[in-house]
């Protein structure tokens, strides 16, 4: 049941080793924090939600890219995330993503261990700057999601194990905007008919289409190593079975320089699969090089 | 009516005049808060510092009159931030017109500048009103394509 993605797999060992390589080097010339985090699906955003800003340092001269580690522990779930992302110009990012969620109260009913799921993004930066731009910085986004554990999106009634999403995002950060600390703010516009991210599928019962959903983000700099805020994510809710609610999270990410991001999060998933409210921290590592 | 007029006019005028006071008052605050025109001095010295030895930007101040341009940026971070100064040396658009400034550069300089007044214990609040001021000449200085 299993599929495996090679490609995935040492695509990141190879990011891995260049980022080891490139500790030292100078991961950049964007400012700090401006590359924001490492998303659950691998794209350079907060926590939930893909942002417009391109992953790591690299400006327009420069490429560079990101390496993290992400977990969650909800009620009844848990969820791991490898990925990497390289930029290339501050105008593409290409991104890879490997998503576990352990079924930790289901698994002996359901006879798995796991909802498994690979993600490949690409974004292009269409217009502007994130600090510089009236209008702020505006991303163009696809992630294609395909299942390895095809019993799980078969098991709640998902029409397919494979989807791609489409989104269009916009930030912008408007300097010393409240009590003089700078604030981000992102919106972003999905088309989605992925159940649960993906990890249950794609469309069902109730509907099989892509849908339009809104994500939101909103972050203050406290300074410039420390940034907090709010994510929220629409989703939609495909499965008669399964009803899924929207996604939100309380974040708290540290980045002591370029070379690293510590986000730490409380996160509200809602009902999955028929377990109720799940919520639960999540830490998440991110080197960039 | 007439007078009526006339009395909402005065009193507009008034009123203006009295906000444009305050606010001169208020605009100062960054101007302060950037240790005055000796503090400003210190913080472009510091920066000119840090061009030189910053690779991907020093070799676009080669050849400058240092002294004349220490002049001419203090004068303009002093003016823009409500001190009692005027800056009077060319346009942002006008002085990077065939300098062929990246956003690399540019983003450089801004860093640059941002650990310069760290270094000069300049609060996170006074270099987010400064950043503020400057962002905007981003159009102007950057002139590669790009967007």
């Amino acid at each position: 049941m299993n599929k495996n993605h090679p490609l995935l797999g040492s695509g990141i060992l190879i990011l891995i080793c260049l980022f080891s390589q490139g500790l030292y080097a100078d991961p950049g010339s964007r400012l700090w924090g401006t590359g924001g985090v490492t998303s659950i699906e691998g794209s350079a955003g907060g926590g939930l939600v893909p942002w417009a800003l391109l992953a790591g340092y690299a400006s327009d001269e420069e490429w560079g890219g990101t390496v993290a580690l992400s977990r969650g522990e909800f009620d009844d779930y848990s969820l791991t995330v490898t990925s990497a992302a390289v930029n290339w110009r501050n105008r593409f990012e290409f991104s890879l993503a490997r998503q576990n969620l352990s079924l930790d109260t289901l698994g002996p009913a359901l006879e798995q261990d796991a909802a498994k799921q690979d993600i490949f993004g690409a974004k292009v930066r269409l217009h502007g700057d994130v600090l510089y731009s009236p209008l702020g910085q505006w991303s163009l986004g696809i992630q294609h999601k395909r299942n390895r554990n095809s019993a799980i999106p078969g098991a709640v009634g998902a029409r397919s194990d494979n989807g791609s999403d489409l989104y269009l995002a916009g930030s912008k950060l408007f300097f010393g905007a409240f009590f003089h600390r700078n604030v981000l703010v992102n919106t972003t516009l999905r088309s989605t008919r992925a159940n649960q991210g993906g990890l249950l599928g794609f469309g069902g019962d109730r509907n099989n289409s892509h849908e339009a959903q809104i994500e939101s983000s909103i972050g203050i700099f406290a300074n410039r190593r420390w940034l907090m805020g709010a994510e929220y994510r629409q989703k939609p809710d495909n499965l008669s079975a399964v009803p899924e609610d929207d996604w939100w999270s309380l974040y708290l990410a540290w980045l002591p320089d370029r070379h690293l991001s510590v986000t730490a999060a409380w996160v509200e998933l809602g009902d999955i699969v028929g377990l109720e409210d799940q919520r639960g921290p999540y830490l998440s590592i991110e080197g960039s090089f | 009516m007439r007078f009526s007029t006339a009395l909402v006019l005065t009193a507009t005028l008034f009123l203006t005049g009295g906000c444009q006071v305050t606010s001169q008052q208020q605009d100062d605050a960054l101007y302060q808060d950037l240790g005055e025109r000796q503090g400003i001095e210190t913080i472009v010295e510091d920066l000119l510092y840090r061009i030189a030895d910053d690779p991907r930007i020093a070799f676009q101040f080669r050849g400058i009159d240092v002294a004349h341009f220490h002049r001419q940026l203090s004068d303009q971070i002093c003016d823009l931030s409500g001190g009692p100064c005027t800056y009077s040396g060319m346009d942002m658009t006008e002085s990077h017109a065939k300098m062929g400034v990246t956003n690399t550069q540019f983003n450089a300089l801004n860093e640059q500048l941002i650990l310069a007044m760290e270094a000069n214990a300049v609060s996170t609040s006074a270099q987010n009103r400064l950043l503020a001021l400057l962002a905007p000449m981003h159009g102007d200085i950057v002139n590669t394509s790009g967007d």
